[in-house]
């Protein structure tokens, strides 16, 4: 029973991360403190990739109750969240460590 | 300053809260204050560690160390509440009828008491490495000491006050309802980690999200709201949840209640008949 779900789950690490690949990308950049670009657009009912890129000297935190997503981004670093799929509308997202300056919305259309 | 008093708070809330559920679910057991007193201690350091580490974490298994590392604490935790809930499940009646009879603080339970303290410092461990980070980010960008100090004090403050109101609240429960109530407390809580542990597993893309909004109760109560948040820590309640998370929540609880039911204390008749055990007959955990 053990070894049963235990191949089932590694079934669905597999299954998603085999469709990983061919994901859409898209990039959001934090720089002093805010997002770049502060509007981002991306297609509905599409599972994609976003790589947050922190140009900053100070960590910050990728977060949107709206999306659900949460991820600290390290200074000077690249990291990886995946979203979606989402339908039509309009999807706040902030810097959790920067709320006065970092903020964006996610445009699904 | 106000910036960093509401993350503080929001933060030292969160694991308030679990503490406070924690602590009223070991009430009546002896030397608990320094377990959890413990659990804060250990939790603290282990904040400054992961902290320190984040950069680590954060590049680990091709770049979804951060979401293995916070969904293997949650679960973690889920398992060692779980452990709890049910070992509570055959000790709670006893528990029970001791406070009622001597009235003093039971020896039982030191091994639970351990799992639970780790509960505790892994609460302090997540919420605590954020605070880490953020601070020294405000530092780093060169706000002043004095003003963080004050941020921090009051965010921890009132963080801490409501934790104190939660656990206060809790015992007015009575005495023959109050560990079945914490018990439940507990499976929610548990139930609760273990579908924001899908969240981070689904958020890395390690599980499929089957069905990423399932719904959205954001009007109604929104998770960026402090009730909103108080609810997420509380039972769990996330107003546009994941399929997956939906199943982790519905197979802990499942697994929790049934766990309750296979080890629940039967009234042990005519072994020990004294006044105390008719009232303690009455009481049930789970």
């Amino acid at each position: 029973m053990k070894r049963f779900w235990l191949a089932a789950m590694l079934g669905l690490v597999a299954a998603g991360t085999a469709q990983a690949a061919d994901l859409p990308v898209y990039k959001l950049v934090i720089k002093n403190h805010a997002f770049q670009p502060a509007q981002l657009v991306a297609p509905a009912d599409t599972k994609f990739k976003l790589e947050v890129v922190n140009q900053d000297a100070t960590p910050s935190e990728f977060e949107s109750t709206e999306f659900n997503r949460e991820k600290i981004v390290m200074p000077g670093s690249t990291t990886t969240v995946f979203v979606g799929p989402l339908g039509k509308g309009s999807y706040k997202f902030f810097d959790d460590f920067h709320r006065d300056t970092g903020n964006g919305v996610l445009v699904v259309q | 300053m106000l910036g960093v008093a509401l993350l503080v708070f929001r933060e030292v809330l969160e694991a308030a809260l679990i503490i406070s559920i924690i602590a009223a679910a070991t009430r009546g057991v002896s030397r608990r204050g320094l377990f959890i007193g413990g659990g804060v201690g250990l939790g603290v350091i282990g904040a400054l560690l992961v902290a320190g580490f984040a950069g680590v974490i954060a590049e680990a298994v091709g770049g979804a160390g951060q979401e293995l590392f916070n969904a293997s604490v949650l679960l973690v935790a889920v398992a060692m509440i779980g452990w709890h809930v049910v070992w509570m499940s055959s000790h709670g009646r006893e528990l029970v009828r001791h406070m009622q009879t001597v009235g003093g603080a039971v020896k039982a339970g030191s091994s639970s008491l351990t799992l639970l303290l780790a509960v505790v410092a892994l609460a302090v461990l997540r919420e605590g490495s954020e605070v880490v980070l953020f601070l020294y980010g405000m530092a780093a960008s060169g706000t002043g000491a004095g003003g963080m100090a004050i941020g921090v004090a009051i965010g921890v403050a009132g963080g801490v006050a409501m934790g104190f109101a939660l656990y206060f609240g809790l015992l007015r429960i009575p005495l023959r309802y109050f560990f079945t109530a914490t018990n439940w407390m507990l499976v929610l809580l548990a139930a609760g980690l273990a579908s924001n542990a899908a969240r981070f597993l689904v958020q890395a893309d390690w599980l499929p999200a089957w069905g990423n909004q399932l719904w959205d109760s954001s009007s109604w109560l929104d998770n960026g709201t402090m009730v909103g948040q108080a609810m997420h820590v509380l039972i769990g309640y996330d107003a546009r949840p994941s399929g997956m998370q939906m199943v982790f929540y519905a197979a802990v609880a499942a697994l929790l209640v049934i766990g309750m039911r296979l080890t629940a204390s039967k009234p042990r008749g005519g072994s020990r008949p004294t006044a105390a055990d008719s009232s303690a007959e009455e009481i049930q955990v789970a």
